[in-house]
């Protein structure tokens, strides 16, 4: 195959917008749970687990760590893009992480709905 | 005052080395680029790029004391001596001081630095109103030297592919120009991981542009333009 410098794939702005987006929900919730902690001040297991037991405070928590994920997967991606040359290698690495984040998405609602 | 000046001749030597130059300099010597020339007298085989000496052609930029520059504009007064002298990071050496621009020039040709108006020319110039105009400063008093992209890690890591601080502020000259009707088509050339999306905004081009100009303000915005066509 000739080895060609090749852009030009149209994409870009939905990622870029994406991370921002995801970056603004983080903070948010970051700021909501802080004064859900200060509040419930919780000093064992069982006052966490009872600060998780309303169902909006699951839901925006699992919206936390969906933007967090989300965000995480352009950073890595991004990475992988600037330091690994190998296109196989670079697309098994995306693969992996895109498995992986998957698998922590699922985890988190597990652990959020059994608390 | 004593400078460190990088040499490499790649027909004689080796591998690159830094040589020591203690200059003695006169009261008139007031640029780096004053220095330079006295260093050339003593040692004829330095080989560096210069031109206008006042800050307008752009062939004197360089790496100087670790922030890239240019040698006629920057005051042997700021210096802290030893003056450590390197060519401009991630480029090819072609020898001490002077690199090869090529990868440079290519992605700033990319980006069709040239007006696009297909309606028959005017029988005088194109008119803008002054506040359109106002729209291009910032913009067009870019001199090409090539202290931002240099500076960029993006572009270290992928100057094949990443426009550059440069070719973007370039690009984003002729995007603000009112009297260029391919925005569209710009827009699409833009539109790619690599060639834009590479700008991480870490601002080393706006830190290090010796004409102090702001190519992350003019990348952002191009930016703006691609989400108001996209929402």
């Amino acid at each position: 195959m000739v080895n060609r410098i090749v852009t030009g794939a149209h994409y870009g702005l939905k990622d870029w917008l994406v991370q921002r987006v995801t970056a603004a929900i983080m903070a948010v919730y970051t700021i909501v749970f802080g004064i859900v902690y200060v509040v419930s001040c919780p000093k064992d297991y069982f006052e966490w687990s009872y600060m998780f037991q309303p169902q909006w405070m699951r839901t925006i928590t699992l919206l936390f760590f969906l933007s967090l994920f989300w965000h995480a997967w352009i950073g890595v991606r991004d990475i992988f893009m600037d330091y690994i040359k190998c296109t196989a290698l670079r697309l098994g690495l995306q693969v992996l992480t895109i498995l992986v984040l998957i698998a922590y998405a699922l985890w988190t609602i597990q652990i959020l709905w059994s608390v | 005052m004593l400078f460190k000046i990088y040499r490499y001749d790649p027909d004689k030597d080796a591998k690159p080395y830094m040589k020591e130059y203690d200059v003695e300099l006169s009261s008139s010597d007031r640029m780096l680029l004053d220095a330079l020339i006295r260093i050339k007298e003593m040692d004829d085989s330095l080989s560096i790029r210069r031109s206008c000496r006042e800050g307008v052609c752009g062939s004197d930029a360089m790496n100087i004391n670790g922030k890239n520059g240019l040698a006629c504009v920057t005051s042997l007064a700021t210096l802290k001596s030893p003056v450590e002298l390197r060519p401009l990071p991630g480029m090819p050496v072609i020898r001490d001081l002077i690199v090869d621009m090529s990868q440079f020039f290519k992605q700033y040709h990319s980006v069709t630095p040239y007006l696009v108006n297909e309606q028959p020319a005017p029988d005088t110039e194109r008119l803008q109103s002054p506040k359109e105009r106002a729209q291009l400063d910032g913009l067009y008093e870019c001199i090409l030297c090539a202290c931002c992209s240099t500076a960029c890690p993006s572009f270290w890591w992928n100057p094949d592919k990443f426009v550059g601080p440069a070719g973007l502020l370039q690009a984003y000259r002729f995007l603000a120009d009112t009297r260029d009707q391919s925005s569209s088509q710009r827009l699409d050339n833009l539109e790619d991981p690599y060639r834009l999306f590479r700008c991480h905004s870490i601002m080393n081009c706006v830190d290090v542009c010796p004409k102090g100009l702001n190519p992350t303000k003019a990348i952002g915005k191009i930016k703006d333009m691609l989400v108001k066509r996209m929402v």
